[in-house]
């Protein structure tokens, strides 16, 4: 399970923030913070990373994400290399580790990977030769550590601390990669209260087992709540056998003003985009006072910035 | 050739027996247990001296992947790794390609496994033409051809009326029908248990449910049919029990696991090592615990490797991707004998589960040794300690959840029909 530290603790890869230790999630936010000022410069880059090759690994379509990471390679200074493997080798049929080796060949000193496949970034990085990083950009179900961390930085930033926060994450938990990995950072970062709230079939089994409380009435999971994070549901799980409908879906659990007033007053409000308007979040409410929703994309570079540069080893520099 | 199998711990559990004593083969019978019999005179001799001498052990499940996968295994390869594991006798699923659902293929496989060494090879009969579940095969023809029961192996039988008339049928004619529980539309899409590991590592999961929901089905059908049912690779407590209570019913019913279930659960599927992948999913502590008690007292009646070698390269892809299955005729010995250590179960009982019980189960000769049966015969040595890995293992696929773990007793000499199949240099 120490895939991703090293011997003497640091970071080897980012594949999870499972077991992830609390002084390495602080270092890392830390890190961003240090990286805030960059992307207010006039010239938007720094020389940590001058001559490394970083490659975009998507064997699944993305734009966001992998355009962020792009964006923060090159703000280190990082040549990077983005491969669209959805749309190509893997449909010739070539096998992962055949791109893997390939691209090794080719000097790869990071690669950033996002797969269909739960458990796909501990593949390659089982695989990769010594001096090569693995960054799960997203991983099946099982964990996007990189919005993870984007996350607690957003809530750091505007709560300050996590000691004393009760932290929601309303929908559909069980598909979501995202959640997993806010719940394990949530918790290793000492929120009291971490709560999942969702109808039955979007939630996984045995959730309560990774440290959160489990409600299924919005009104009463959103009491009192400090951060309220809402995921993202996927067009083909609107109907079919896990809800009805989009419609019956935003009744119950789409926040609206008058939902999010159950919360703190001064509750704030995630998402990880891209958003639903009208699904599992109103537009008053994405667009309102509350949201912060456009500062996590902001951060979402600063955050990965500081991950590439403790991955190569220059985090402190 | 006559041979003297000189100073074993003889355990023999149809007959009771654990002593020391030698045992005389000639002309591929047991003619003789403690004494020689008149005028025999040994070709050769072995000297089982501290070594156990025990039936040849018989495997309820391996798949020897002929014809149509010889790129994941031979039956040569396979027959040899079998013999290796003191395997005397198996039972081969027909999830083949194509699948063994005419009297052809089947004969066709016998002939071929006859005229190589290693063990007797019992065909299992595809239940339905194809494996798709729709039409019955020819089940007399293919019981005249050498098939000793009929299964779907891992391919579904969604549709019950199916199920009810192959029941019905196969009862006609006093047919045994092997079914691995596993409701096909509770089980869709999932490669692990349904549990806080699934959930935590974001893999879809297969439900207990998937498992008592199909045996439910089935001991129903089973009760108003009067079909010999065996219901293969349980692996949920909830689904021991339902088995538990419908024998205790007086249903006339035999069940097995597999091997790997005994020892592994989901816990083992962190770190997403592809070599857990198996079917049915590793499960949870809990059902380990009840399956690994149920052994003992006699609920599950055999233990199978359920050995299902795969090609590396299907592997060596993530967890989900990977093709389910291990590798386990050489196994079966040394994690029943895990087992048997472990739960302060005498040998004799261990034992019992992969030779006598097994064989009751296939409805063949063997698994005995008593003088006149046939000389199936494994001797180990239940104490040599030796490292699983592609090296000390003889199949062809390497793909054991077990690798690089130590293993603690090993055989030494495979007699099957009186010829030395197997003998190690160890």
């Amino acid at each position: 399970m120490n895939l991703q530290l090293t011997q003497d603790g640091r970071l080897r890869h980012l594949l999870t923030l499972d077991g992830l230790p609390r002084a390495i999630l602080t270092q890392i936010l830390d890190t961003a913070e240090s990286f805030m000022d960059v992307g207010e410069r006039e010239v938007k880059k720094v020389p940590l990373l001058r001559g490394k090759s970083i490659f975009n690994l998507f064997f699944e379509p993305s734009t966001r994400t992998r355009t962020t990471f792009e964006i923060a390679a090159k703000r280190l200074s990082a040549d990077v290399v983005n491969l669209n493997i959805a749309t190509s080798s893997q449909t010739k049929g070539e096998a992962i580790l055949d791109t893997v080796d390939n691209l090794s060949a080719m000097h790869a000193d990071m690669f950033i990977v996002r797969h269909s496949q739960s458990g796909a970034a501990h593949f390659i990085a089982r695989h990769v030769a010594p001096h090569i990083s693995v960054v799960n950009a997203g991983d099946g179900r099982h964990a996007h550590p990189t919005q993870g961390l984007l996350d607690m930085f957003t809530i750091r930033r505007f709560k300050g601390a996590f000691h004393n926060l009760t932290v929601a994450i309303v929908g559909d938990v069980l598909h979501s990669r995202v959640a997993r990995s806010q719940i394990h950072a949530l918790t290793t970062l000492g929120v009291p209260e971490v709560r999942v709230i969702g109808p039955k079939t979007l939630l996984p089994t045995g959730v309560e087992q990774l440290g959160v409380k489990v409600f299924h009435d919005m009104e009463a999971g959103l009491a009192g709540c400090d951060v309220v994070i809402m995921l993202r549901l996927q067009n083909e799980r609107m109907k079919g056998a896990l809800l009805p409908s989009a419609q019956e879906y935003f009744k119950f659990f789409g926040l609206t003003q008058e939902k999010l007033a159950l919360a703190k007053p001064d509750a704030i409000v995630m998402h990880p985009g891209p958003m639903n308007r009208g699904v599992e979040i109103d537009s008053e409410v994405a667009d309102g006072p509350q949201s912060v929703i456009l500062p996590q994309v902001t951060y979402g570079i600063t955050v990965r910035m500081a991950v590439m540069a403790l991955l190569a080893g220059t985090g402190n520099t | 050739m006559k041979i003297q199998i000189k100073n074993g711990r003889v355990i023999d559990p149809m007959n009771v027996r654990d002593e020391i004593a030698d045992v005389f083969v000639a002309a591929g019978k047991i003619v003789g247990n403690g004494h020689a019999p008149a005028d025999f005179h040994a070709n050769r001799t072995l000297d089982a001296s501290g070594l156990i001498v025990c039936p040849g052990l018989i495997d309820l499940s391996v798949r020897l992947r002929e014809p149509g996968f010889e790129y994941k295994a031979t039956l040569e390869s396979e027959m040899l790794a079998a013999a290796a594991g003191g395997i005397t006798s198996l039972a081969c699923p027909p999830d083949t390609d194509p699948p063994l659902d005419e009297p052809g293929l089947v004969e066709m496989l016998k002939f071929r496994a006859k005229n190589l060494p290693g063990p007797r090879v019992y065909p299992i009969g595809a239940l339905t033409q194809k494996l798709e579940g729709k039409m019955l095969t020819e089940m007399a023809e293919l019981t005249e051809a050498g098939c000793h029961a009929f299964t779907q192996a891992d391919a579904p039988l969604t549709d019950t009326q199916v199920l009810l008339n192959a029941m019905k049928y196969a009862a006609t004619f006093g047919f045994s029908l092997w079914l691995r529980p596993q409701d096909v539309f509770l089980s869709r899409g999932g490669v692990a248990h349904d549990g806080a590991v699934a959930s935590r590592l974001g893999l879809p999961g297969i439900p207990a449910l998937a498992e008592t929901v199909a045996l439910a089905t089935i001991l129903q059908l089973a009760r108003e049919t009067g079909a010999r049912v065996h219901l293969a690779r349980l692996s949920t407590r909830d689904g021991i029990a339902m088995v538990r209570a419908a024998k205790a019913q007086g249903l006339a019913i035999t069940c097995d696991v597999a091997s790997t279930h005994i020892h592994l659960s989901e816990n083992d599927l962190i770190g997403f090592d592809s070599h857990m992948h198996l079917v049915p999913p590793l499960r949870s502590l809990r059902d380990r615990d009840a399956i690994r008690e149920a052994l003992r007292d006699g609920s599950i009646d055999a233990l199978c490797s359920d050995h299902t070698p795969v090609d590396e390269d299907e592997k060596q892809v993530p967890f989900g991707e990977s093709a389910p299955g291990a590798s386990g005729v050489e196994l079966l010995l040394p994690l029943t004998l895990k087992w048997a250590r472990e739960m302060g179960v005498p040998l004799m009982q261990a034992i019992d589960l992969i030779s006598w019980k097994p064989a009751q189960i296939l409805g063949i000769p063997g698994g005995n040794l008593s003088v006149g049966s046939c000389a199936d015969i494994c001797i180990f040595d239940e104490t040599a300690e030796w490292i699983v890995t592609s090296k000390t293992l003889t199949s062809q696929g390497d793909n054991t959840p077990f690798l690089n773990h130590p293993m603690q007793g090993r055989v030494r000499y495979t007699l099957i029909d009186g010829h030395i199949d197997f003998e190690s240099s160890h």
